[in-house]
């Protein structure tokens, strides 16, 4: 017995009792029936009941447009910041304004975006009394899955900002020179020189941004309260009361989450490995 | 080669203080696409800031009045909610400190060997969302053998999850400047104890780093919905989304105000930490 592993017993217990335990529940009970015998047909239920494919289908919609949206850009932004030759306070207050708005999310985001351009919102009152229309009564809704990609953006972008900008300041002054002076252009810089260097680190990053996304309830939920059906609004349901009648099928619907999310947390930390190599 | 690709810091640094000028065409070009950038993402930054507030102000008719700050402040709820989120976040910090430290501590004084693991704890936030947590705490201690669920417990190691990333790397950042070695065998030789180490050494040397944890864990578990709602226990963020289903205006001021909130605690957290290399991953959406 090595006593030093004593030191960190409170930690790990903490952790079996209130992380690992609950995950293992839901991992067992995903794989039994309503009288306790093992069954398949919770898994099999995920792949067949319509409620839970439309679910998954929006959340992943939503995760990969704006992990996609907000790494492009975050990424020029952060580029614009760190490498367009912008006065050095801009950056300071884009990392600390980035830092804020990343952690700016849930009911009081989905109120803002409310104010902005719900039905009474600021641009919404804007844009009537410039084009003189109602978007009521032209159908036009915000609280759809496009809506809520754009209230995702405000956490997504700035996250890209926070991860990539150390990335960028990886690449060094002397590669580009290195370059000029064996004659490449920009675009042989780009393409065989920051590109390549920077595709880890935008990849881990994007992966990143979409596990942050899959993973939002408050801010869906407050924003449209149960008409954007996501995952983790239909886990919610379940919570509140057993919506999908089938207790076994709850637990595979949250299973089903942990290895998306699993996934995407290997592939970053995978991405992570590999952009060591080049920049520290 | 290992020249050019040999890492060397102070020509990192030099070259980062030659970054802002600009040189030549390319750069001249390149400024005007950077400030546009930079517009556009100033306005996404702020146009919803400006449209809650400017909507807050719209409570009574044809003019501009704080009555929805009023309206939200006489509130006796208003009051009791964030009463119970002070109390919270109290409570976690205090919880996580207390886990945090000692473990990380004990990491780099004596099991270096243990540091994967426990990072890979620390991560899981990541991996099992808020909602799929409570969902598991919900159907694992809800029913005999072990009832937790009437209990804050459940509520709070939520939220101690919720911050273990963050204290974690803000202490184990901390640990890092310090000579932990030294420091404790000093001490050892001293004739003082554990707990005096941790206490009077240990704690005292941190003090910055674990700030800057603390700050994030506020801000986190202040404005935090999914626990404290589907573990229906009164909070600021349920309070937030009951108003809302509610009454317009109020809602946005009580945003503002909960901005404010995470505002004043990140701006002191990089007061703070400002120098140091400091990174986060993600809030709780």
């Amino acid at each position: 017995m090595n006593w030093s592993w004593v030191g960190v017993a409170p930690f790990f217990a903490f952790a079996i009792v209130f992380l690992f335990l609950p995950s293992l529940s839901i991992f067992y009970r995903s794989f039994q029936a309503n009288d306790g015998t093992f069954t398949f047909d919770n898994i099999i239920a995920l792949f067949t009941t319509r409620d839970i494919i439309n679910a998954y289908k929006t959340s992943l919609q939503i995760s990969l447009i704006t992990a996609a949206g907000g790494a492009m850009f975050g990424f020029l932004l952060a580029y614009a910041v760190v490498l367009g030759g912008l006065p050095r306070g801009i950056r300071t207050f884009m990392t600390t304004f980035s830092g804020v708005a990343s952690n700016f999310a849930g009911v009081p985001l989905a109120f803002a975006f409310i104010a902005t351009m719900g039905n009474a919102g600021l641009v919404t009152r804007w844009i009537e009394s410039i084009f003189n229309i109602s978007t009521r009564e032209m159908g036009f809704s915000i609280y759809n899955m496009w809506g809520l990609s754009i209230v995702y953006m405000y956490f997504q972008f700035p996250l890209m900002v926070l991860i990539i900008a150390p990335a960028l300041d990886g690449l060094r002054r002397e590669w580009r020179e290195a370059c000029e002076n064996l004659g490449g252009t920009s675009y042989h810089y780009w393409r065989y020189v920051a590109i390549p260097i920077l595709l880890p680190s935008l990849l881990g990053t994007m992966i990143l941004l979409f596990g942050n996304s899959f993973g939002a309830y408050a801010t869906a939920y407050a924003f449209s309260g149960s008409f954007i059906n996501l995952v983790t609004v239909l886990i919610g349901a379940q919570i509140q009361g057993d919506v999908l009648y089938n207790p076994g099928l709850g637990n595979a619907l949250a299973l089903g989450m942990i290895v998306i999310m699993a996934l995407s947390m290997t592939g970053y930390i995978w991405m992570q490995k590999r952009v060591a190599r080049w920049i520290q | 080669m290992s020249n050019i690709f040999g890492k060397s810091l102070t020509s990192w640094a030099f070259r980062r203080s030659q970054e802002a000028k600009p040189k030549n065409g390319i750069r001249g070009r390149l400024n005007i696409w950077a400030w546009f950038i930079l517009l556009i993402g100033i306005v996404y930054f702020f146009l919803p800031l400006i449209a809650t507030f400017e909507f807050s102000l719209r409570m009574v008719k044809d003019r501009y009045t704080f009555e929805a700050y009023r309206v939200a402040f006489t509130d006796p709820k208003f009051f009791l909610n964030f009463g119970y989120s002070v109390l919270w976040a109290l409570l976690t910090i205090f919880f996580s400190t207390l886990l945090v430290v000692p473990t990380a501590y004990w990491v780099h004084w004596k099991l270096p060997k243990a540091r994967p693991f426990v990072e890979f704890v620390t991560l899981m936030p990541f991996v099992v969302p808020a909602v799929v947590l409570t969902f598991g705490l919900i159907r694992l201690y809800g029913r005999p053998p072990i009832v937790l669920l009437g209990s804050p417990i459940l509520l709070i190691a939520g939220y101690i999850v919720l911050s273990l990333p963050y204290m974690f790397r803000a202490v184990d950042t901390g640990l890092r400047a310090i000579d932990v070695r030294t420091l404790t065998e000093a001490a050892l030789s001293l004739g003082a104890g554990w707990g005096t180490i941790l206490t009077q050494v240990i704690f005292p040397n941190l003090r910055v780093a674990i700030l800057s944890g603390v700050f994030l864990t506020f801000a986190i578990v202040m404005g935090e919905f999914t626990f404290a709602s589907l573990l229906a226990w009164p909070a600021f963020g349920p309070y937030m989304e009951e108003i809302g289903s509610m009454r317009a205006y109020t809602p946005q001021a009580l945003s503002v105000v909960s901005f404010l909130l995470t505002w004043a605690s990140i701006g002191l957290l990089q007061w703070i930490g400002r120098g140091r290399g400091q990174e986060q991953v993600a809030g709780a959406h």
